[in-house]
């Protein structure tokens, strides 16, 4: 018995650390590794931190990527406030059937590509299309307006990529919120702030961290949005990347960029996930 | 805010209001992704030119349809048989390691379980690379000690299947692990109480309980695999998937064609849906 | 005096259910009210409207006088322990007992010593800094009562909280409850389907069914002289036939019961002619057991039988008796004086009780 145990064990341990080492583990060390060498001739090597000196002595480097942090950060606080209020009212304000209904209509848009989102976005927004057409018809302006290829489309497509991502937690933790607690609330004497305040958000939080973390990382990997709605100069930090890997092929300073990017965004979970307290394993398992 | 709370009426109604446009917003760009594939038009754009199936079944230039365009149907067969690849594989490994976090009890098992839901918080493109710099290197490897190339390391399908594999196999794992979570293992030990042997009894009882998650995280595993850019870009070949191929389109310009393609996948991607929640219901 | 609360012919419907028909009762000042039914028949309904959390259709609902149809929930001088307790599990103790008091306003160091008091009061001094789920179900009880009546309120209300705890805490809850009703000597209304609950605690009881008060009274009045049907089934346990009138003197009255007993009963006021379908309650403590027939002779009632079952209970141990003469099994307590300790099963047994011990009610009414 002990020993077929231990069989076992190991016949479901083998997956988890081939899969683990071969495919996370090890690439990302050997990135690592790659990073910090500097060519010095045809297939020679030396360690340096040339690639990350490279990085903060260019001010387009350094720029794009407080830019790309910046802008996901917003677009993080802005999911969350626009789909806070929906969620909330998915799982506390509608009953039964339509719960569910609308639940899964928040669902459907995720169910296709981001790449068909994005090509959605560009048909409203750019010169010829629907949105600048509707404003022309209306009088609103003479001529055809371009939304497209400027911040703010970015930012649309950013919110309308990650929204699932946020409002599917924050529906799942506020449905476990009973009603009786939010009438006890107001029953003690507590109004909408308060009881907001003091019972829902706390309430909340495993879920608005656990969304944030995931649109905040959404965003920051981004390459299709950035690309597609802020066109060739939107300057996103994975532009970078690809750029480095695949049009320069300059691998150790694409595998630093890399390397930043993965340290930018653990460094923002682990501090969202400290502020708050929660652990990785509560929010995310 | 409770429907058991009394609250002014203007209140509740602007509520409402703000939740309707919340999904008209929503619904919005793929209602115009759909309509603009039945515009008789070189371009997915007003004006609107009249109604035409063209899009999907013209077999004349300039008006080639879907099912007439080879390279798009070829990208289609590729994502398929990536995506059938990946899911098989997730949903292996993410049942092995339900069973693996849910029965057993070893030293490290906290520290594997955070290491194994680290994917899901590395940037896909990131994946990407990493896995491309370490394959280049096994691959260059091989052929400074033994004259071998190995091609499977090079930039190709097989990688961007490993890739996929990399993080979609977490999702798969906490979509079983979460149903095995609410198995009753007295029922398992009923059945070895009825004779059957401990293999016997998880193929016959756990197995079958497991079904709808299984089936879950197959689909769940399949679109992901299908709509999967990021980490795809960094590590395809000559062979595209569909989204690849999608995007290297639309860069020089789009035509209806992507229209019609993009609510093929839209139904095609609701189907599947909705073969997954007839089976969840079932479970 | 003006009582605490009063409800004047308080009516809530749901599309076309009529949940609460032209429901009226007050509450004197200090007194513990419960309002016991079955579930599904209204009685949290009318907990809800009173806290403010249902809008009634009709009627009106009073605090010592003063209409508070208007006033939101947060507002009403009135607070309720819920079914689940509600406390707040984002919150420690202190908090969750201070939390009206920082909703009105109060300077720190008064809700602290508040909160402190109440925790003294409740017996559960020191535990303010814990977390919500480290207490025990009795504690969480008394917290969340403490936590209501920290505002002082004019009326406590209390939805079944002693629904989720197991039976030997519930006992003691009971007695707890009541004590601190008497402590803080505040309005207690109480909704409960546990007539034991309700009988322990209560000064009155609403027996509630259907969305109407079928009676309200002492616990006393409820159990000896239920006013309906309803109550007198709902109520403490009964045998229970139905028959047809064959004689009415005064109160007194005969019974032909469709199972071919003919009992003598007692109509207690109640219109009842011969020729009517009527129902008659027995409660089986009521009825005596002797080992021969002649030291029954001064009950109206007597009939002898074999006995089918023993139900063993302890003090509350019963026998089921089946007479000769039908089918049906008569539950009789078995005396706590141990002279029948030795009955077996099969044993011929005679039983009797008085006439008006057997409660008569026009058939149909529940």
């Amino acid at each position: 018995m002990r020993a077929e145990a231990k069989l076992g064990l190991i016949l479901l341990l083998t997956p988890l650390l081939l899969w683990l080492t071969l495919l996370i583990l090890i690439p990302h060390i050997d990135m690592a590794l790659v990073s910090l060498r500097e060519r010095v001739g045809v297939g020679e090597y030396r360690f340096s931190f040339a690639n990350y000196w490279t990085f903060l002595s260019e001010p387009l480097y350094l720029r794009t990527f407080l830019r790309t942090a910046v802008m996901s950060i917003l677009a993080t606080v802005l999911t969350l406030l626009i789909g806070f209020p929906v969620a909330y009212y998915i799982a506390k304000m509608a009953r039964g059937r339509m719960r569910s209904a609308l639940f899964l209509l928040c669902l459907v848009p995720f169910w296709v590509s981001e790449l068909v989102r994005t090509f959605g976005w560009m048909i409203l927004l750019r010169e010829t299309g629907l949105i600048s057409n509707l404003l022309q018809y209306l009088g609103l302006v003479d001529g055809p307006v371009e939304m497209l290829y400027n911040d703010a489309a970015i930012m649309v497509g950013l919110i309308y990529t990650s929204m699932l991502f946020m409002v599917v937690p924050l529906v799942t933790t506020l449905e476990t919120l009973p009603d009786e607690v939010i009438e006890a609330g107001y029953d003690l004497g507590g109004n909408g702030a308060s009881v907001l305040r003091e019972i829902i958000i706390p309430h909340a939080t495993p879920g608005i961290v656990s969304g944030c973390i995931v649109v905040f990382m959404l965003s920051l990997g981004n390459y299709l949005t950035p690309i597609m709605l802020g066109g060739k100069d939107s300057l996103w930090f994975t532009e970078l990347i690809y750029s480095q890997f695949i049009v320069r092929f300059n691998w150790e300073l694409g595998a630093a960029f890399g390397f930043l990017l993965l340290g930018l965004s653990s460094a923002i979970v682990w501090g969202m996930l400290k502020l708050t307290g929660q652990s990785l394993e509560k929010t995310m398992g | 805010m409770i429907p058991s709370i009394p609250q002014p009426r203007f209140l509740i109604a602007a509520y409402t209001a703000y939740v309707v446009v919340f999904f008209l917003f929503l619904a919005l760009p793929l209602v115009v992704v759909a309509a603009f594939a039945f515009n008789d038009s070189q371009f997915p754009s007003l004006p609107w030119r009249g109604f035409t199936w063209n899009w999907f079944f013209g077999a004349e230039r300039p008006q080639i349809g879907v099912f007439h365009e080879r390279p798009i149907l070829r990208a289609i067969g590729t994502s398929a048989f990536v995506a059938v690849c990946v899911s098989v594989l997730s949903v292996a490994v993410g049942l092995s390691n339900a069973f693996l976090f849910n029965r057993y009890r070893f030293r490290g098992q906290g520290f594997l379980y955070v290491l194994m839901l680290l994917p899901l918080v590395v940037p896909g493109i990131v994946l990407g690379i990493s896995i491309l710099v370490f394959s280049s290197r096994v691959a260059n490897g091989l052929w400074d000690a033994a004259q071998w190339d190995f091609e499977a390391l090079r930039p190709g399908l097989t990688l961007v299947i490993l890739g996929q594999f990399s993080f979609i196999a977490t999702i798969a794992t906490l979509v079983i692990g979460a149903r095995l979570q609410k198995f009753d293992r007295t029922l398992e030990e009923a059945a070895l109480n009825l004779g059957a042997t401990r293999l016997t009894a998880v193929r016959t009882v756990t197995l079958p309980f497991l079904m709808p998650a299984l089936i879950g995280a197959f689909v769940v595993a399949f679109l992901m695999s299908f709509e999967n850019f990021n980490t795809t870009l960094m590590l395809v070949g000559s062979d595209a998937p569909l989204t690849i191929a999608m995007f290297d389109r639309l860069k020089e310009g789009s035509t209806p064609l992507l229209n019609a393609v993009s609510l093929l996948l839209m139904l095609g991607s609701s189907l599947l849906a909705l073969v997954m929640i007839a089976f969840q219901k079932r479970g | 005096m003006t009582p605490d609360l009063e409800c004047l012919t308080l009516t809530k419907r749901f599309g076309d259910t009529l949940a609460v028909d032209e429901v009226s009762f007050d509450v004197p000042r200090g007194s513990f009210f419960s309002i016991l039914g079955p579930s599904g028949c209204g009685k949290t309904t009318v907990m809800r409207m009173i806290a403010g959390f249902l809008e009634p259709t009709s009627g009106d609902i009073r605090i010592r006088g003063r209409s508070v149809l208007d006033t939101p929930p947060n507002k009403r001088p009135v607070n309720m322990v819920f079914q689940h307790l509600a406390l707040f599990p984002m919150m420690n103790i202190a908090d969750n007992i201070g939390y009206g008091l920082r909703r009105a306003g109060l300077p720190r160091d008064q809700i602290a010593r508040k909160v402190d008091e109440a925790l003294d009061r409740i017996g559960l001094p020191g535990i303010g800094q814990r977390k919500v789920d480290e207490l025990s179900g009795g504690q969480k009880q008394r917290v969340a009562i403490a936590r209501c009546m920290v505002l002082e309120p004019e009326v406590l209300l209390l939805d079944e909280p002693l629904g989720a705890l197991d039976l030997k805490l519930r006992e003691r809850m009971k007695v707890e409850l009541k004590s601190l009703q008497a402590a803080f000597d505040t309005t207690f209304v109480y909704i409960t389907h546990d007539q034991s609950e309700a009988l322990v605690m209560s000064d009155h009881i609403a027996v509630m069914n259907e969305g109407r008060f079928e009676q309200v009274g002492s616990g006393q009045d409820l159990y000896y002289r239920p006013a309906t049907a309803f109550v007198a089934g709902f109520v403490g346990d009964s045998n229970r036939w139905s028959g047809q009138v064959e004689r009415v003197e005064g109160d007194a009255l005969i019974l032909r019961t469709d199972s071919g007993l003919t009992l003598r009963g007692d109509r207690h006021d109640r219109a009842l002619s011969p020729g009517d379908r009527a129902e008659i309650f027995v409660r089986p403590e009521a009825i005596r057991i002797a080992p021969s027939a002649e030291d029954l002779a001064g009950f109206d009632n007597r009939l002898s039988g074999t006995v089918t079952s023993l139900l063993f209970n302890g003090a509350d141990s019963r026998i089921l008796v089946k007479d000769e003469g039908s089918t049906e099994e008569i539950a009789v307590n078995l005396p706590q004086s141990g002279e029948f300790a030795h009955l077996a099963r099969g044993a011929q047994v005679h039983i009797g009780w008085a006439a008006a011990q057997g409660n008569c009610f026009a058939a149909g009414a529940s």
